[in-house]
Parts: structure tokens; C-alpha cells; sequence
């Protein structure tokens, strides 16, 4: 017998997609039950409770959390996230309900053996609910109580070998797509580096430091999976730059038909004979891709590295063989002055082991940022408020056609001095001999 | 419920203490089919909805079945997951920057029987489990925060849209019937946790309404600098209250200036914001973040405000639907929703969808706005 009524939460129940307050009841019975006598060190109605909250909610549409509160673990920054019920007597069991977030591995593979562990340690010290995963890319242990945050840590550290996410003013946990593992595209190891720099940088991302958050992502090819020029600060993008491979074998068989566009991903309509003039080279951003006489010939030195082509034929168009990734930096959500993607920074630089020049770059951009941004400034509006040319300096980058879309519409132009030729103080009366009052 | 040491010393936290160490290496978590073709793979085929064929150089072929979750996952159903994977896949499963599962196998018949067992699975209301697709031209699982579970300023709740929504759009999850992919992003207050700026379709949680102010435990549970200081707008400032004769140290908040952001609300919980009618959704469409033909763009606001209709929304989920259809009938093969609308102009996306432009559409919002005016007479009659 359920705790709380819950007939607005039970109308979720219905419908194809996995409900989750079906999935709620059934942590909710199975923690009654408690069939493997787990020591539960938090309320045992904790998950009732918590469609009991909901339940309210979806009556007053109203939310019944109270912000954080500092709670965390001893020596870390971030990691943890308070959150306490504003109906404690009503609903005890969710009275403290502090979130865990716990460092996911890059390209979120797991073995069975390692999430039975995690989330064993979760039954007993937590809610037994979780996200997998947040939006940073961190698993959520979703609810707790403050007396189990040391516990929990101390378990995930010393018997799972893993560690707590980040939060807070410091660098989130940087996340990656699948990169190598199981793409073609890839045009770099994006796990790798981001394991790496994951690694090289937890000081950073464990004790707050910097003015506000700080993002990393890496998307090995400009498909971006992960969004990384959407949403970090500092965004990794796999790029190429000598010539699309091409298989005109494949290519034919596309023409043919005997291969579906790209690779089946339009199975669902008709939309007629695959015709690569229309669907290919007439999509091609800057129309560098002729077909003619049976043979594709693309004029590799105007592509855009779109990825269009290579998307609709895959086993006809491969990547180059001249891979790294482009940097772009500065993406942030629109508070305060609008939302920002990532800007061209670096454009092509090489990503291999150990990555020295990769970091060379981001411990530049943080020593400018750490020193110049203003409390809660994001790196994007630094650089809006001091101007991109200033990112340049800092990172002794030389200033291409490429940063820009266009160059600037007016001449105000704010010139150094030693830009200037002749002396930059100048003496008023030498200037008035020249000309009367 | 006796308390059960872990072996933490309270008083001594640094006694046996680890920190630092990061994630779980991944390479210790990747299948042996991955690791031994790691960086080695010559194409893909999607070789039906939510289920992905990657072929080595060597010719080993992996094949990836992938389902939708609600993010929003018990331990018990996680267990599942790792039931499954250990029947099939030899223990080894991921899950996706969208919040899907997928199982991996090296063989057609190993993935024919996983995928049967998946489809078989439902939950006691009767929903799946485990949902195949999220794959190609169609709708992938919606990215999204936290809502009314867990989070003090949201306008609306995450995991109650995301579900009405994906029920709605279950067969384009299924299918690939889509001129081009469909990302939508739940976020439940301008915070945008969840990232929705870039979506095609973006929902977010938005408040019309000032915080109140409890005077009279302001002070109390405040640094009033930090709540001034919090305010992206400015529109918080020092004051002084008198309620029966007493006088309480306060803020003031200017309402021309406040766009309901609730940052005041997470430095200082004596401005709380939530209310009922003024909270809701506004819609956002035609954003995107590859660079497949067209450059990235930002989201658009179409709809200023949906109101909060729990526990299913019907308005939005009938808006979004129109917006699709419309979008799916009218959009050339492999066109994303913001490429279609400005191919055809906004003002014949209003027109095609019926949806009402209202002057709330119409930037107001500093520097950026001027650039979303028309400085042009290039436009449709
Ligand atoms: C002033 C601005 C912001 C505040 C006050 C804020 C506050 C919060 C809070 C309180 C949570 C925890 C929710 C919970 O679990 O209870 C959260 C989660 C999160 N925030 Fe923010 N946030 C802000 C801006 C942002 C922005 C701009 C982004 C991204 C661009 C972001 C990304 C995230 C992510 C990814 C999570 C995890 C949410 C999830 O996985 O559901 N936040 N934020
Ligand atoms: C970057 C600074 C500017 C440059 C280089 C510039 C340049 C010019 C030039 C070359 C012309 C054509 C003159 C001619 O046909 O004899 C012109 C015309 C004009 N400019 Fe500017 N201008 C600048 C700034 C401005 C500003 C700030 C304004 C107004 C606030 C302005 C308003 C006008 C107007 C009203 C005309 C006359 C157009 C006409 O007679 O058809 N300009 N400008
Ligand atoms: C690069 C920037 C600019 C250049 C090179 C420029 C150049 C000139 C020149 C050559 C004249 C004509 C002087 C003459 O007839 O002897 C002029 C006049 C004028 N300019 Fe500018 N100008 C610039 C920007 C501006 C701006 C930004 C403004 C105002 C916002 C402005 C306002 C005027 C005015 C009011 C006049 C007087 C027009 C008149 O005599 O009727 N100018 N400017
Ligand atoms: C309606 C507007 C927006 C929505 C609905 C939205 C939604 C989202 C979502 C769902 C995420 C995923 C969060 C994550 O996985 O981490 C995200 C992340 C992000 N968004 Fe937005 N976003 C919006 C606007 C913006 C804008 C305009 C920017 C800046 C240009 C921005 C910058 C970011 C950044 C930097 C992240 C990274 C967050 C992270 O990785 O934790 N967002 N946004
Ligand atoms: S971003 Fe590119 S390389 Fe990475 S998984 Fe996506 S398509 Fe593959
Ligand atoms: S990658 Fe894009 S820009 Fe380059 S040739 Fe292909 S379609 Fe054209
Ligand atoms: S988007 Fe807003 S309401 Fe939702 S989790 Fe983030 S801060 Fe909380
Ligand atoms: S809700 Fe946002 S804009 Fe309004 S007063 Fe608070 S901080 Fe300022």
C-alpha cells in the first residue's frame, strides 16, 4: 500500500515511453521489501516520500525544494549538492536529499561489475535513485542525508576506485563523445585527452579557484555530438586538413542505390532514388564537390569540414589523414547577455599524447581569465568585455581571416601605441608652432 | 537503521583519506571488440531504428542496440540493465550524452535475441522499459534537468514533460521519418542547466513573476551584499522595512528590471519566486550545434508562454506536435528545423504553424537584440 495518493503522478504511468513513477513505485516496493537486507542508512520511505513531494508539487504547481545549504565532503569544492524538503514533516524521508555527483568515465562505457558496485553502495547510503546522467556528464546519485556524505565518499574512494564530480566555481567534469571507441569520424582521440586532462587538472576541479564555472569538451569531428562548441567554455572539435578520402567503388554503389544514404538514417520515408547532385553536392556549404562522368572529385582546399558529404556517404568519403582539432572557446547559456557559442580560437592544432599543447593553451587562457575575470564571469563574457583580440595575446595566437565571420563594420579602432609610427606623447607646443590657437 | 561506519574517522577526515582520482579509466570499461579496433573503424549502418552496425578495418562488426530512458532511473531498473548486459553482452553496456542505453553485441544473432529481450520489457503501468530507436533521421531522447524532483527554482517540472512529450513523439523515436535529426532539451528555468539553447525544439521553465521578500527574516538567513550582487540585472538594492513598529534590515527589488531569473532566490531563500499561474514554458525552435551544412545556431523563442497544465501538458504537447508535423511535411531531406524556417522565412513559419507572433517575440534584452531586428525590405508578403 503506497504511503502518499499520488493521482496526478499516476496519470505518467500510461503512454509508451519508460514512465518513471512506475519506475519510483518500484524502488519504492522493492526498498520495503528489502529482499537482500540492505542496512538501510537513510529513511526507508525515501522514495515514497519522494512521490509524495512530487505529488504536491504537481498539485500546486508549486516546487517544495529549499536551496543548497553548504553540505560537501571535507577538502572539495564542489561534488555535492544541498538540497533540503520544505515540507519536512510531511514527507521525513526527503527531508535532507543532497545529490551526489560522482566522475563518470569518458565515453560513459561501463562493465556490469563496476555499476552493480556504485550503486550498491548507493541502496544502502542513498535514495537508490540516480540520473545517468547529468546534463555536465556526471552520474547523479539523486538524494541523501549529510551524516552519509563522508561515508559515501569514503566507500566510492577507497572500494570503487571513483571520485566526485564537480560543481561549484571550478572546472566541471570534462566530457567527451565516443571518439575512437566506435566512430570512423573520429579525427582524434577524445577520450584520451579528455581522461588525461580530467586527470591532470583535478586540483582545479575539486577546489574552486576561478571567477565561475569552467568547461571543457571534446568532440572528435565537427558533427559534435556532445555539443562541446554549445556547452564549454573551452571546446575541443576534431577537424582535418588535407583531403577527404574517397572510394569511388562506394560512390557508385550509392548512385547504384546499393548502399543507402546516409547509412540508413532516412529508412523511414520515401523520399525517391538517392541523386548525389542534389543531395550532395548541391548541400555542400561552399559547393566544392563536383559529380561527373561516374566520379566525385571534391576541391578539397574550399571544403568547410561540414561533414555533409561524409555523413550521407560513409563508405564512400573517409577523413583526412591530417587530423587534430580546432578550438573554440567562450560558449555559455544566456544569462546575463544572451547566450554565446564557442569562437574560433585555434584552427587547426594537433592532439597527441601528452597533449602538452593542448594545455599549453588552457593554462594560458585560465592565468588571463584568474587574473581579469570579474566574480561569476563566465570566460565567454571576458572575452566580450576585454575583446577577442586580447584572448589572442594571451594565448600567442596569431590573428587570421578565420576568427572572424566578417571583418569589423566600423574603424574604432584602439591602437597601441608602439603600433603608432613617431612618438605617441607629443609636446602641445611644438604642435602649436605648427598651428595658431 | 543503525549507522554503519564506512571507516571514516570524523575525527581525523584525513586519516586513510583519497581524493584526486578522478574517474574509473575508461579503457578498464570498453568491450573487447572496441579496445582491439579502437580508432580502426571503416563505416556504420543503421540497419533499422535504434540499431547501429559499426564495421572494423579488420571486419569485426559490433552491433548497438539503443534505448531511451528517463534519465530519472532507479537502482532496481539499473540492475536490470546490468542483467541484461550480462546475459548478452558479456557485461559491458554504455549510455548516451542524451540519456539512452546502449547494449552492445559482435554478431546479428547475439543482437536479433538482445533486442527481442529488450522490446519484451515493460514496466507494471504497462510503458517500456526499454524503447529501440533514437537513431537518424527521427527524434532522440529529449536532454533535460531537473524539475520539481530535485531542484529550488524551476518554472516547470523536467521529468513529467520529457515524459508526456516522448509519449506524443514515440513513433518518430521508433522511425526515421524526419527530413534531418530532432534534438529536443528540457530546461526547467532560465538557468538552462540543461542546455536547450541550441535545440531544435528547446523547452523552458520560465517565471513571470518578482520574488516575494520576507522581510522580516531577510536579514536573518541573508548576506544581503551577496543577494544584491547575485542579480544579473540589478534590480536588487538595500532597504529598510517597518512592520509594527520594529524596523527590518531588507532588500527592494525594481520590477521593471526583473526578468524573474531566480538567481536572487539560490544566494538568499527569502526571495522565493515559484507561483502558479506565473510559471509556465516558453518555446523555443530551430537551433542546432553540428556543422552539417549549416553553422551552429542559437534556438528562437515562438511561443512566449504555455502555461504549466501537470500531470500532462496538453498545450505544449499539442504545440510541439503541430510545429513537427508542419516541419515534417514542408523540410527537404537532411534541412533541420532552423534551416527550413529560414529558407522559408520566419514569417511563413508563423503562417505554415499558426502559431501567434506577439510582441513578446520581438527582442528586448540588450546588445544582442538590434541583430534580430530586420534592417531590410527583403521580407514575404
Ligand atoms: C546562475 C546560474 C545558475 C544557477 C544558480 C544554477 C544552479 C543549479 C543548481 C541549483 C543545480 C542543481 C539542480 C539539482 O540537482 O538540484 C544545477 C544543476 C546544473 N546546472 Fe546549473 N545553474 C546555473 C547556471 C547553469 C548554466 C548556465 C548551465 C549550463 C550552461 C548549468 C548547468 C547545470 C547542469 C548541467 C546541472 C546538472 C543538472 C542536471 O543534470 O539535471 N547551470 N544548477
Ligand atoms: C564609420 C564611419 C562612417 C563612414 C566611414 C561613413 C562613410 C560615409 C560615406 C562614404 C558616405 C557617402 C558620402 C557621399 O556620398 O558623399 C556616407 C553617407 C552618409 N552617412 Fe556615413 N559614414 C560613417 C558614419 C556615419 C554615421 C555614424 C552616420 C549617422 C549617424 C552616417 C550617416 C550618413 C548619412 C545620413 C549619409 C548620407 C547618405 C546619403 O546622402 O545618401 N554615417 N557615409
Ligand atoms: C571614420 C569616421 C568618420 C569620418 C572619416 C568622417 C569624416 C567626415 C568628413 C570628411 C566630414 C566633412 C567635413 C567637411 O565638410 O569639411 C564630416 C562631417 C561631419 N561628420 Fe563625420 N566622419 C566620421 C564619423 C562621423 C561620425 C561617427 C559622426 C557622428 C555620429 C560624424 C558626424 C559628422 C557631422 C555632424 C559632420 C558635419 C556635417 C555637416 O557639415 O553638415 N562623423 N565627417
Ligand atoms: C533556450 C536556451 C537554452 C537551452 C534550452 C539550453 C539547454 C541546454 C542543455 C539541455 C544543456 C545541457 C547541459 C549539459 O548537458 O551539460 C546546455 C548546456 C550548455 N549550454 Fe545551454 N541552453 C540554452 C541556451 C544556451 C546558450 C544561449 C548558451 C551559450 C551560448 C548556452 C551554453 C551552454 C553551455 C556552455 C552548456 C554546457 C553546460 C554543461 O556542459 O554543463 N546555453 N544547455
Ligand atoms: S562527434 Fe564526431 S567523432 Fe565524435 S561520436 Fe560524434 S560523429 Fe563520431
Ligand atoms: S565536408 Fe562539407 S564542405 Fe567539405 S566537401 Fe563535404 S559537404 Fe562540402
Ligand atoms: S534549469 Fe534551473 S530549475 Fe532546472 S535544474 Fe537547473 S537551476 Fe534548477
Ligand atoms: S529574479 Fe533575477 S532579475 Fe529578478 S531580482 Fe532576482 S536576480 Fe534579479
Amino acid at each position: 500500500m503506497a504511503k502518499h495518493k499520488t493521482p496526478l503522478l499516476d496519470q505518467l504511468e500510461s503512454g509508451p515511453w519508460p514512465s518513471f513513477v512506475s519506475d519510483l513505485k518500484l524502488e519504492a516496493a522493492a526498498r520495503a521489501k528489502n529482499e537482500k537486507d540492505v542496512n538501510y542508512q537513510i529513511p526507508v520511505e525515501v522514495v515514497e516520500d519522494l512521490l509524495g513531494v512530487l505529488e504536491l508539487s504537481y498539485t500546486d504547481g508549486e516546487t517544495h525544494w529549499k536551496h543548497g545549504g553548504i553540505v560537501g565532503v571535507f577538502g572539495y569544492g564542489g561534488g555535492v549538492i544541498g538540497r533540503y524538503c520544505d515540507q519536512p514533516e510531511a514527507f521525513p524521508g526527503v527531508a535532507h536529499f543532497h545529490t551526489v555527483r560522482v566522475a563518470q568515465p569518458t565515453g560513459k562505457y561501463y562493465t556490469t561489475a563496476f555499476l552493480r558496485q556504485i550503486i550498491d553502495i548507493w541502496d544502502m547510503r542513498g535514495s537508490g535513485l540516480t540520473n545517468m546522467h547529468g546534463s555536465t556528464g556526471d552520474i547523479v546519485f539523486l538524494g541523501t542525508t549529510t551524516p552519509q556524505l563522508e561515508e559515501i565518499f569514503y566507500e566510492l574512494t577507497h572500494e570503487a576506485n571513483v571520485d566526485l564530480g564537480g560543481s561549484g566555481s571550478n572546472l566541471r567534469t570534462p566530457a567527451a563523445c565516443l571518439g575512437k571507441s566506435r566512430c570512423e569520424y573520429a579525427c582524434y582521440d577524445a577520450q584520451a585527452i579528455c581522461y588525461d586532462m580530467t586527470m591532470e587538472f583535478q586540483d582545479e576541479l575539486h577546489r574552486p579557484a576561478f571567477p565561475y564555472k569552467f568547461k571543457f569538451k571534446f568532440d572528435a569531428c565537427p558533427n559534435s555530438c556532445v555539443c562541446a562548441l554549445a556547452r564549454s567554455d573551452f571546446s575541443v572539435v576534431g577537424i582535418w586538413r588535407d583531403e577527404i578520402r574517397i572510394d569511388q567503388e562506394a560512390v557508385a554503389a550509392y548512385v547504384g542505390g546499393e548502399f543507402a544514404p546516409n547509412a540508413g538514417a532516412h529508412s523511414g520515408r520515401d523520399w525517391g532514388k538517392f541523386d548525389i547532385q542534389s543531395e550532395v553536392c548541391d548541400n555542400c556549404p561552399s559547393k566544392c564537390i563536383t559529380y561527373a562522368d561516374g566520379k566525385l572529385t571534391i576541391n578539397d582546399k574550399e571544403c568547410v569540414h561540414c561533414m555533409h558529404c561524409i555523413n550521407t556517404m560513409p563508405r564512400a568519403l573517409m577523413i583526412g589523414n591530417d587530423r587534430g582539432a580546432s578550438i573554440l572557446c567562450g560558449a555559455k547559456a544566456p544569462i546575463l547577455d544572451g547566450p554565446q557559442l564557442s569562437s574560433l580560437l585555434i584552427p587547426f592544432i594537433k592532439v597527441e599524447e601528452p597533449f602538452t599543447e593542448v594545455k599549453d593553451v588552457v593554462e594560458n587562457i585560465w592565468d588571463w581569465w584568474m587574473e581579469e575575470g570579474k566574480n561569476r564571469e563566465r570566460l565567454g563574457e571576458t572575452m566580450r568585455r576585454m575583446g577577442f583580440q586580447k584572448l589572442l595575446e594571451v594565448t600567442n595566437t596569431k590573428a587570421d581571416p578565420r576568427h572572424v565571420q566578417e571583418p569589423r563594420h566600423n574603424p574604432y579602432i584602439f591602437w597601441k601605441a608602439d603600433e603608432v609610427d613617431g612618438p605617441w606623447e607629443r609636446d602641445v607646443n611644438e604642435y602649436r608652432k605648427r598651428h595658431q590657437r | 537503521m543503525a549507522f554503519v561506519s564506512s571507516g571514516y574517522n570524523p575525527d581525523k577526515p584525513m586519516e586513510n583519506r583519497i581524493s584526486d582520482i578522478g574517474p574509473r579509466d575508461f579503457n578498464e570499461f570498453l568491450p573487447p571488440v572496441l579496445k582491439n579496433n579502437f580508432g580502426q573503424w571503416k563505416y556504420h549502418d543503421i540497419l533499422e531504428p535504434g540499431v547501429l552496425l559499426h564495421v572494423a578495418e579488420s571486419g569485426d562488426e559490433v552491433y548497438t542496440v539503443r534505448c531511451g530512458t528517463a534519465r530519472l532511473m532507479s537502482i532496481t531498473l539499473i540492475r536490470e540493465m546490468c542483467d541484461i548486459a550480462d546475459a548478452h553482452c558479456d557485461g559491458y553496456l554504455r549510455f548516451t550524452t542524451r540519456n539512452n542505453v546502449e547494449f552492445m553485441v559482435d554478431s546479428k544473432d547475439k543482437c536479433d535475441a538482445l533486442k527481442k529481450d529488450l522490446q519484451s520489457r515493460k514496466f507494471d503501468g504497462g510503458s517500456f522499459k526499454f524503447p529501440v530507436g533514437g537513431t537518424g533521421a527521427g527524434v532522440s531522447n529529449i536532454v533535460h534537468t531537473q524539475g520539481w524532483v530535485h531542484c529550488h527554482t524551476p518554472a516547470t517540472d523536467a521529468s513529467g514533460t520529457v515524459k508526456v512529450i516522448m509519449d506524443d513523439l514515440f513513433e518518430e523515436f521508433t522511425n526515421h521519418n524526419m527530413p534531418a535529426p530532432v534534438r529536443i532539451a528540457v530546461a526547467c528555468c532560465l538557468n538552462m542547466c540543461g542546455a536547450c539553447h541550441c535545440s531544435d525544439i528547446a523547452v523552458v521553465g520560465i517565471h513571470r513573476k518578482p520574488p516575494l521578500i520576507d522581510h522580516e527574516h531577510l536579514d536573518n538567513v541573508c548576506e544581503i551584499p551577496l543577494a544584491i550582487a547575485s542579480c544579473p540585472t540589478g534590480a536588487v538594492r538595500p532597504s529598510k522595512v517597518e512592520i509594527d513598529g520594529k524596523t527590518f534590515k531588507t532588500v527592494a527589488i525594481k520590477e521593471e528590471r526583473c526578468m524573474y531569473c531566480g538567481n536572487c532566490y539560490t544566494m538568499c531563500p527569502s526571495l522565493p519566486l515559484s507561483d502558479k499561474e506565473g510559471d509556465g514554458i516558453a518555446l523555443m525552435v530551430g537551433g542546432k550545434v553540428s556543422n552539417r551544412i549549416s553553422m551552429p545556431k542559437f534556438s528562437k523563442v515562438v511561443v512566449a508562454f504555455i502555461p504549466n497544465e501537470p500531470p500532462r501538458w496538453p498545450t505544449l504537447v499539442k504545440t510541439i506536435r503541430t510545429i513537427l508535423d508542419v516541419y515534417k511535411a514542408d523540410a527537404n531531406k537532411y534541412e533541420r528545423l532552423g534551416d527550413w524556417a529560414e529558407r522559408i522565412g520566419w514569417e511563413r513559419f508563423f503562417e505554415k504553424t499558426g502559431i501567434e507572433f506577439t510582441p513578446h517575440l520581438i527582442d528586448d534584452f540588450r546588445d544582442p537584440a538590434y541583430y534580430t531586428w530586420r534592417q531590410s525590405t527583403q521580407f514575404k508578403f
